[in-house]
């Protein structure tokens, strides 16, 4: 019980934290500061996604961005279309996580195994990047929509108040639905991963086939959970497109998906903050050093410390090496060793008796 | 002495297992290792093997201090480990396992090896073709003994070989090792909860109860399987 | 006549070229307890996965309540009152005791009940105190343990124990024999083992198994006396 007291506390403080940075910082930041917050806060929720499939799932999907990317897509092609944003925006969610049910079906329900799901969902998401990458005629257009090719999909018109299509949302008003979706994300996934339904699939990502002889369907679980984590990608997506009024292919790019990857590994799999933290960290470090591109500096400091590519793989193969676990999870064993050592000295601690 | 523990320490993460484990043995002595689960007896034998880093104390082995050496280092000069639950190369075949066990051997031929020791374990000559996880339960423990056999150890730790074993082939191992006994000058330690299996072939059997080795027994005293349970048996 | 609770009509299974298991024609009735003993890679194990749905059979039908189970997927086997222990423990290993026993306990009931049930399985299993252990770090006995109370948590009609004794010490082998003894005066049990003395302490019916097929069934005293069964298991045990 004394575990569930830290729980509490530990919930109330990030609501607490995540409440004030998000009323706070528009009134003491600048406005581009507030923008860029804001397109972490999207990132953070795609983080989730991954966090929720992978960490507690146990399914390695490398293409989390193919979910992300249609999500985008999705909402920027309805909303050309329709010029009010109530219904991309539904459809933005659903279609991804459709499509993630569709895949998933086949995957789990052809009993495909952890390797090669890898390959799939990364051989999805590069289709996905190849195919919407060569619609650059005007020829490719759904409706009213031209798709752009490599070029993308410019000019996005922003989310309106449903209903009433001269209410847009403005950068403020996005930073406060950004916020707030990840404060909703965390929240409601805290919940859906301590409900039953959360308990089996971390169960059946320990043990698939124990899980099985005690009579759940791993295979329905693993794809309501994969359907969840698309829907949730799908909702940054859509997000994503009204952040930026731009989306283009290289939002299903390889890239894309690796770096969701590293978040989660980097920030901690098998927790949620973890990858929060991981992914706004690795970001903004990423915007400090310059955007994704070796910066102009031709001396040899600049090539090296200003560059990005460089400095991120250098992270993650230090954090896979000496941090393991990732930031949060070993964080957290340091915070608790040291409440530890205070209990042992009185307490002998060895393994536990056979009760006679 | 072939092995000296004194006062060796060690357990997984937070948790201690062994709190100061004394012992010693001498060349050729075959010891058991009997106690309740938890107490630490595969733990031991991890931890004499180097799985698992010491947190405390010293071993000797033949004289040399192995306390910080690697697993691999151990296997070279002599221990070796036949873990629970077997551990053979399921890909492999019963010929290819034995001849993995033959890698760091130098001295002579890996044929030589393979047909002495094949000779102690007559049952896996037909079976040389076979993988290793299309054999049964018994056979994989016979392989994974000989397979240790292969690499000329001086001493063997033997974890439960007994567990799941049909009890005709059980009487082979015991038949195996008494022989190997008397003609090798093997040294072993025994970890077991089959009274009848430590007390053919232990000279002296140990008991380990919580972390520590607080009794010594003879052989004769594990045939009345109730007093076991006494003397074993814990008080918190 | 009744129904039998559990029928197989020459069951098989072949890998390739082997059979591991050969035309098998085996028969549970409700409520009874049998024991399945034989050598090492005699088709025993192999038998339990064809009748927990984890293996599909070659040919050859398995029958529960007269249903055919056959080609059924295990969760459903499972749901239907068949529960396994499996040979090498199946458990959450990451997770901890408590944990592991209510993801069992909670596929029958919910909320506050399956809490209950689970700290009175923790009781029943003598795992009270370490509750909270995770379970990767228990010893090998105890581990076996927790994977008997999350088979006994989901109340199946039919408990299949692949060696349950395995890696107990004696006294907990005893405690397993009254806890066989206790389950089997409401349901039924197949019970697969080596250890001789265990099997004395519950068996009434005893199957022997050997390559792939059913050698003898008989009572236990005549099993024990049986030459055929020294020959190919026994060994000396038979003796004691």
């Amino acid at each position: 019980m004394k575990a569930r007291g830290y729980n509490m506390a530990g919930l109330a403080l990030v609501g607490a934290i995540g409440l004030a940075f998000m009323f706070l910082t528009p009134r003491f930041a600048e406005l581009d500061v507030v923008l860029d917050l804001t397109v972490y806060m999207i990132m953070a929720i795609l983080a989730l996604s991954l966090a929720l499939i992978w960490g507690y799932g146990g399914i390695l999907c490398f293409g989390q961005s193919a979910f992300f990317g249609l999500g985008a897509y999705t909402y920027a092609i309805t909303m050309f279309n329709m010029g009010e944003s109530t219904v991309p925006f539904l459809l933005a969610i659903l279609l991804p996580a459709a499509f993630a049910a569709l895949l998933g079906y086949f995957m789990f329900y052809g009993r495909i195994s952890d390797v090669y799901l890898g390959v799939i969902t990364l051989t999805v998401t590069l289709i996905l990047f190849n195919s919407v990458n060569s619609t650059a005629g005007p020829e490719f257009h759904i409706g009213a929509a031209r798709l752009g090719g490599f070029n993308g999909i410019p000019g996005i018109p922003p989310l309106n108040i449903p209903g009433n299509k001269g209410a847009v949302i403005d950068l403020e008003g996005m930073f406060y639905l950004c916020t707030g979706s990840l404060l909703l994300t965390y929240f409601g996934l805290r919940l859906l991963l301590a409900s039953q339904f959360g308990r089996i699939i971390v169960g059946i990502r320990e043990n698939e086939r124990r899980a099985e002889l005690l009579g759940y369907d791993p295979r329905a679980y693993k794809l309501a959970t994969f359907t969840i984590g698309g829907a949730l990608a799908g909702f940054a997506g859509c997000l994503f497109a009204n952040w930026g009024n731009f989306v283009s292919p290289t939002i299903f790019g390889l890239s894309q998906s690796a770096q969701i990857i590293i978040w989660v590994i980097v920030g901690g799999r098998g927790t949620l903050i973890g990858p929060i933290v991981g992914c706004i960290g690795i970001q903004w470090l990423s915007a400090m050093l310059g955007a994704n591109q070796p910066s102009g500096g031709s001396d040899l400091w600049s090539k090296i410390f200003a560059n990005a590519p460089l400095i991120l793989g250098s992270i993650l193969i230090a954090f896979v090496l000496l941090v393991p676990k990732g930031l949060v999870p070993t964080l957290s064993d340091i915070v608790l060793s040291l409440f530890r050592r205070r209990q042992r000295q009185e307490q002998r601690g060895f393994e536990p008796q056979q009760a006679e | 002495m072939m092995l000296d523990v004194r006062g060796l320490c060690t357990g997984y993460g937070r948790i201690p297992i062994l709190n100061g484990v004394d012992f010693t043995v001498e060349e050729g002595e075959f010891i058991g290792i009997l106690g309740h689960n938890g107490m630490g007896k595969t733990t031991l034998l991890r931890a004499l093997m180097g799985y698992l880093p010491a947190t405390g104390g010293r071993v000797h082995f033949a004289g040399k201090d192995i306390t910080t050496l690697e697993p691999y280092r151990r296997s070279r000069i002599g221990l070796g480990y036949v873990p629970q639950g077997r551990e053979i190369f399921p890909g492999l075949s019963v010929l290819e396992n034995l001849r993995m066990g033959c890698i760091e051997r130098r001295d002579i031929s890996e044929q030589e090896i393979i047909a002495t020791v094949l000779d102690q374990f007559p049952r896996l000559k037909p079976l040389l073709d076979r993988a290793g996880s299309a054999l049964s339960g018994g056979e994989q423990q016979l392989l994974a003994m000989a397979r240790c056999l292969c690499g000329a150890p001086r001493l063997i730790l033997l974890d439960e070989p007994t567990e799941g074993i049909q009890p005709s082939i059980i009487d082979e191992i015991v038949e195996t090792l008494s022989r190997l006994r008397a003609t090798s000058g093997l040294t072993m330690i025994l970890v077991e909860q089959n009274l009848d299996f430590i007390a053919q072939l232990s000279q002296r059997i140990l008991v380990i109860q919580k972390g520590r080795i607080t009794q010594e027994v003879q052989p004769d005293a594990l045939h009345n399987a109730s007093l076991v349970g006494e003397f074993v048996g814990i008080a918190t | 006549m009744a129904t039998p609770l559990l029928q197989t009509r020459d069951l098989s299974m072949h890998f390739g070229g082997v059979k591991a298991v050969r035309n098998v024609n085996f028969s549970l009735a409700e409520g009874e307890l049998r024991c399945l003993i034989g050598p090492n890679g005699a088709g025993k194990s192999t038998f339990f996965k064809m009748l927990t749905g984890q293996l599909e059979p070659t040919h050859g039908q398995v029958l529960f309540r007269g249903h055919d189970i056959s080609r059924a997927h295990a969760h459903q086997i499972a749901r239907l009152g068949i529960g396994i222990k499996t040979q090498v423990p199946s458990v959450f290993d990451g997770l901890s005791v408590r944990e592991n026993i209510w993801l069992a306990a909670s596929r029958i009931h919910s909320g506050e009940q399956a809490r209950r049930l689970v700290d009175e399985m923790l009781e029943r299993i003598g795992m009270t105190k370490a509750a909270e252990m995770i379970v990767g770090q228990l010893a090998h006995g105890q581990r076996q343990w927790v994977e008997l109370g999350l088979v006994l948590s989901t109340d199946p009609e039919l408990i299949l124990l692949d060696e349950p004794a395995a890696g107990m010490t004696h006294e907990e082998v005893q405690k397993t024999a009254e806890l066989v003894r206790e389950i089997n005066r409401t349901k039924a049990l197949i019970v697969v083992e080596h250890d001789m003395q265990f099997i004395r302490m519950i068996a009434k019916q005893v199957t022997v198994f050997n390559q792939g097929s059913v050698l003898v069934e008989d009572n236990v005293d005549n099993i024990m006396r049986n030459p055929m069964v020294r020959d190919i298991y026994l060994g000396k045990q038979a003796a004691a």
